[in-house]
């Protein structure tokens, strides 16, 4: 079979309301996906603070990468590496067969970095004009503007976008010099839900080009929408890897909450439950699937009261997937 | 899994000279288009020299016996304030600013000959300096009835413009250890004492023993000089290959000094 079958998305729960449809079907490159950038072992760290520990990872010809970690997990130092502006402490890395800080391989790579400020006297179009001229064969202006929607506002100073435009100029220079490999550094942080969508609608229309995409995000709902296959990265280790499904079921779950005259340990025996905390009378269940498990305490506890179900969240449970690690790490 | 690796050179053609040329115009026009569009670097760096000009060399000159003298001396040592401004902003407080906040890291995360970026800060500059030098030039003239021949003029803006060069080295020293929002007063604090400890406000006969001195050892004292020279002004004789040499030397420290941050920076990190 085609490897490229597999990288095709799973359809995602309520949380992803892009129809999976967009997501354009892979080229069957080979039957093994091509590797075109990876880094060995990459070790990092500024001072006392350790970026990146032991790190592997590697990307595919064509597919969409989700780097998903917390602030301060290490996904930016990790771009920053496969750019070739920033070298690992030790490790190796490689980008299209060669080392990226050597300055050679650019002309094939596109970035979305977050930066602070950019010239905000030059307009748009003159911005765009000027990365434009690094590549080697860029895209039109037209086109780029297309793309990145940035025609109606091309004519216009940076300073006087509003946040989401200023994000689309900075897509706009990162897909101008028609890259095979975009990096896109959290390219929706601080976006208002509808920019967020309009920047979603542009990042797919690059893998239907055809183009490769590391994408870093704290939202788990974004990497979900997008990607291919997702890097759950904290602490500068990777501490989870799978398609998009495979991460969600990992993170997904309920949590129950009620008072009941149960016991601690029958509780915990009913299947389905993941674990319990209790506080007196009062407990507070985490379970794959809440129906069973509510279920069986009613039927057991007669008495029960104040049932409470809540879905854990994406962004709770991806935060509790962190911590969890964290605590088994430091008990190590 | 089978790792396909690609030849180095397979779809990089290398970068034909013309591409090059094209974006080394680019980078020029644009880094000037961007400077002349920011009102407080437009306003600073060609007001204020313009202002003092006027106010120094010709309105509180008038009527003195050796007013013209006077205009023709301040318009070198004016003209030097001038072009120092424009290489201290243009490159200290820009490259503080770009590199702080990341904007430079993503030029160098393209494929942009990192000297294009410096090359296009420098032509801003020369044309910015050009521009000061024949303002200044024209008002001493319309006003302060500075009479020059057309080729000690041209040597004198000449020499100023290439000699900002060494305030170029000294701003890309600042730029890669001042902080973005704190660049513009460490620049400040760096060219205002300097200039007026060089003679550049007050000529340096009228200052006490201790600072002139002390000039000796500034690049902006050894810059005037070379102005000075070149319209037949320079109070004390030395020749001036010393003042050559000690700019060179100061240029040559300050790119030291810029090369060290530009190290440093690769092992940072911008949050």
């Amino acid at each position: 079979m085609s490897s490229a079958i597999s990288f095709q998305p799973i359809a995602s729960g309520p949380s992803s309301a892009a129809p999976v449809a967009e997501k354009p079907p892979r080229t069957p490159l080979a039957a093994q996906p091509v590797s075109i950038a990876r880094g060995r072992n990459l070790k990092k760290h500024y001072g006392n603070l350790v970026a990146l520990d032991d790190l592997n990872l590697e990307i595919r010809a064509g597919e969409l990468l989700a780097l998903l970690g917390p602030n301060g997990a290490g996904k930016t130092t990790l771009v920053r590496m496969l750019l070739g502006v920033a070298r690992p402490d030790s490790g190796n890395v490689s980008v299209f067969g060669t080392d990226p800080y050597l300055g050679k391989v650019q002309d094939r790579l596109g970035a979305m970095l977050q930066v602070g400020r950019v010239p905000e006297t030059l307009k748009v179009r003159e911005h765009i004009d000027l990365f434009s001229s690094y590549y080697p064969n860029p895209l039109p202006l037209q086109e780029t503007f297309e793309i990145a929607g940035l025609a109606e506002i091309k004519d216009r100073p940076y300073g006087e976008l509003s946040g989401g435009q200023k994000q689309r100029v900075l897509f706009g220079i990162a897909i101008c010099g028609n890259p095979d490999l975009l990096f896109l550094d959290e390219p929706t942080v601080g976006l208002d839900v509808e920019a967020r969508r309009l920047m979603w609608s542009q990042i797919r229309s690059l893998i239907a080009r055809g183009k490769t995409v590391l994408l870093t995000t704290h939202y788990l709902n974004e990497a979900d929408a997008l990607a291919d296959r997702i890097l759950v990265l904290n602490k500068g280790a990777i501490i989870a890897e799978g398609t998009p499904a495979e991460i969600k079921a990992r993170a997904m779950g309920k949590q129950v909450r009620c008072t009941s005259r149960l016991t601690l340990e029958e509780v915990r025996q009913i299947p389905g439950v993941l674990s319990v905390k209790a506080d007196r009378n009062a407990f507070e269940l985490q379970v794959n699937a809440a129906e069973p498990v509510v279920r069986e305490l009613l039927q057991r506890d007669s008495w029960l009261a104040d049932l409470e179900v809540t879905n854990a969240g994406l962004e709770e449970a991806f935060l509790a997937l962190t911590k969890n690690h964290n605590t088994a790490s430091k008990e190590n | 899994m089978a790792a396909t690796t690609f030849p180095a050179a397979l779809g990089l053609p290398r970068r034909s000279l013309q591409r090059s040329l094209a974006v080394y115009a680019k980078e020029a026009k644009y880094e000037l288009l961007k400077n002349v569009r920011i009102p407080v670097y437009a306003i600073s760096t060609v007001a204020f020299p313009l202002m003092f000009y006027v106010l120094f060399g010709i309105v509180l000159g008038r009527g003195e016996p050796a007013s013209t003298e006077r205009a023709t001396y301040a318009l070198a040592t004016m003209g030097c304030f001038g072009v120092m401004a424009v290489a201290l902003f243009g490159f200290g407080v820009s490259l503080a600013m770009e590199r702080g906040q990341g904007w430079l890291q993503l030029k160098r995360a393209s494929p942009m000959p990192v000297s294009a970026y410096f090359a296009g800060k420098l032509f801003s500059a020369v044309v910015f300096s050009t521009v000061i030098m024949l303002m200044l030039l024209t008002v001493g003239i319309l006003f302060g009835g500075v009479r020059l021949p057309i080729a000690t003029a041209a040597r004198l803006v000449g020499i100023l413009v290439a000699g900002s060069i060494p305030f170029c080295a000294m701003g890309l020293a600042i730029g890669y250890f001042a902080k973005p929002n704190s660049a513009p007063a460490v620049v400040n604090l760096i060219y205002l004492p300097m200039s007026f400890c060089s003679g550049l406000w007050i000529p340096l006969f009228l200052l006490p023993h201790g600072l002139r001195v002390l000039a000796t050892f500034l690049p902006p004292f050894h810059l005037s000089q070379l102005a000075l020279n070149a319209v037949g002004l320079a109070p004390n004789p030395t020749p001036a290959w010393g003042h050559v040499e000690a700019l060179i030397a100061f240029t040559l420290v300050s790119l030291g000094v810029a090369a060290w941050g530009y190290r440093r920076d690769e092992g940072k990190t911008y949050g």
